[in-house]
């Protein structure tokens, strides 16, 4: 249940930007969350439900989430694959030496604020 | 006109985290602390380990815990009986982890200048805790016999982020379909580099083992 935590450390960073573009209220934060972020999107737009009810600078915040699909690219052969269907371990090769290209990510993409 | 306007912004959540991380591993580094942040699920036997560690260690350096729960003080309370050292407990308020700004502020609550090691048991969980760097030199987690071989496939972001693993409870080995070379394959596969210590943190076996590789992190951290 780290979404509430992770929903603090949103609402922190979203007022700091919030507060350097001089803007007094957000209608809508764009997240990109990765697909193996650990982060359900799901429970982390509950947890964001209940802890915009507590800043007047959010109040009615809408909290939109880009899932971005999981990648993984084999250094053996080069290839490219979905990381949820085959893990760490190659299909093509059947090599472990592979790292995560995308699909990690917790990031807030933009703020949307209205327009005056 | 469009009713909304659009900032960008593109900032990891965790990129705040991760430099107060380093900060803080930096101050540690100047002032000559090492910091061991203990992860694992609840009832591995952390806190039965650590009084172990700590009785083959506190005549030699000095030692401090800092317990992390989600409430209830019986952690700390066992540290401080079972081997007489100085011992807090944190609260996380329901949170699952502790992030470095937290780490921090336990520090505060010691005496770092009569400290040469710092033990962090972090809350009993293998999901959470994996995703903040806490700030410390290394991250040691202990997987007991009776969770099963195969948890580092099930909870890889844990493993690759541990140097170290311990195996506890080795003596209950025979009655667990629990495989260490598989175990140690599966942690390999995680993070190569990955020390792995079988220990029994009841009857004290290879825990010495854990204690000396320690104490050597501790004594070149301080060079």
């Amino acid at each position: 249940m780290h979404e509430l935590g992770i929903v603090f450390y949103i609402i922190r960073d979203v007022k700091q930007a919030a507060l350097e573009n001089h803007v007094d209220h957000v209608s809508a934060v764009v997240m990109d969350i990765g697909e193996v972020s650990t982060v359900v999107p799901e429970y982390l737009i509950d947890c964001w439900q209940w802890a915009v009810g507590k800043e007047p600078m959010l109040t009615g915040c809408e909290l939109k989430i880009n899932l971005i699909p999981a990648v993984t690219r084999c250094e053996d052969c080069g290839k490219e694959y979905d990381t949820v269907t085959h893990g760490k371990t190659c299909p093509f090769c059947k090599g472990s030496n592979t790292f995560l290209l995308r699909g990690n990510e917790v990031e807030i993409k933009e703020i949307e604020v209205p327009n005056n | 006109m469009d009713e909304v306007k659009v900032i960008e912004i593109k900032k990891s959540i965790f990129a705040e985290n991760d430099k107060d991380a380093d900060d803080l591993r930096k101050e540690l580094k100047t002032r000559g602390v090492y910091l061991l942040n203990l992860m694992s699920s609840p009832g591995s036997g952390k806190t039965t380990t650590l009084v172990r560690t700590i009785n083959l260690l506190k005549d030699k350096i000095r030692i401090a815990v800092m317990e992390a729960d989600i409430d209830s003080d019986v952690d700390a309370v066992k540290i401080k009986e079972a081997t007489g050292i100085k011992s807090i407990q944190l609260h996380t308020g329901g949170m699952c982890h502790l992030d470095a700004g937290m780490t921090r502020q336990g520090l505060d609550n010691l005496p770092l200048g009569d400290v040469d090691l710092v033990v962090l048991e972090n809350v009993g969980n293998l999901v959470c805790p994996a995703e903040f760097d806490t700030g410390s030199c290394r991250n040691a987690m202990i997987l007991s016999v009776p969770e099963g071989d195969d948890k580092p496939l099930k909870y890889p972001l844990m493993f690759s982020v541990c140097d170290v693993v311990l195996i506890n409870k080795t003596d209950v080995l025979p009655y667990f379909d629990f495989d260490m070379d598989k175990c140690r394959e599966y942690i390999h596969m995680r993070n190569p580099e990955a020390k792995v210590f079988p220990v029994c943190a009841k009857t004290g076996e290879g825990v010495d083992v854990f204690a000396e590789w320690l104490l050597g992190e501790v004594r070149t951290w301080k060079k």
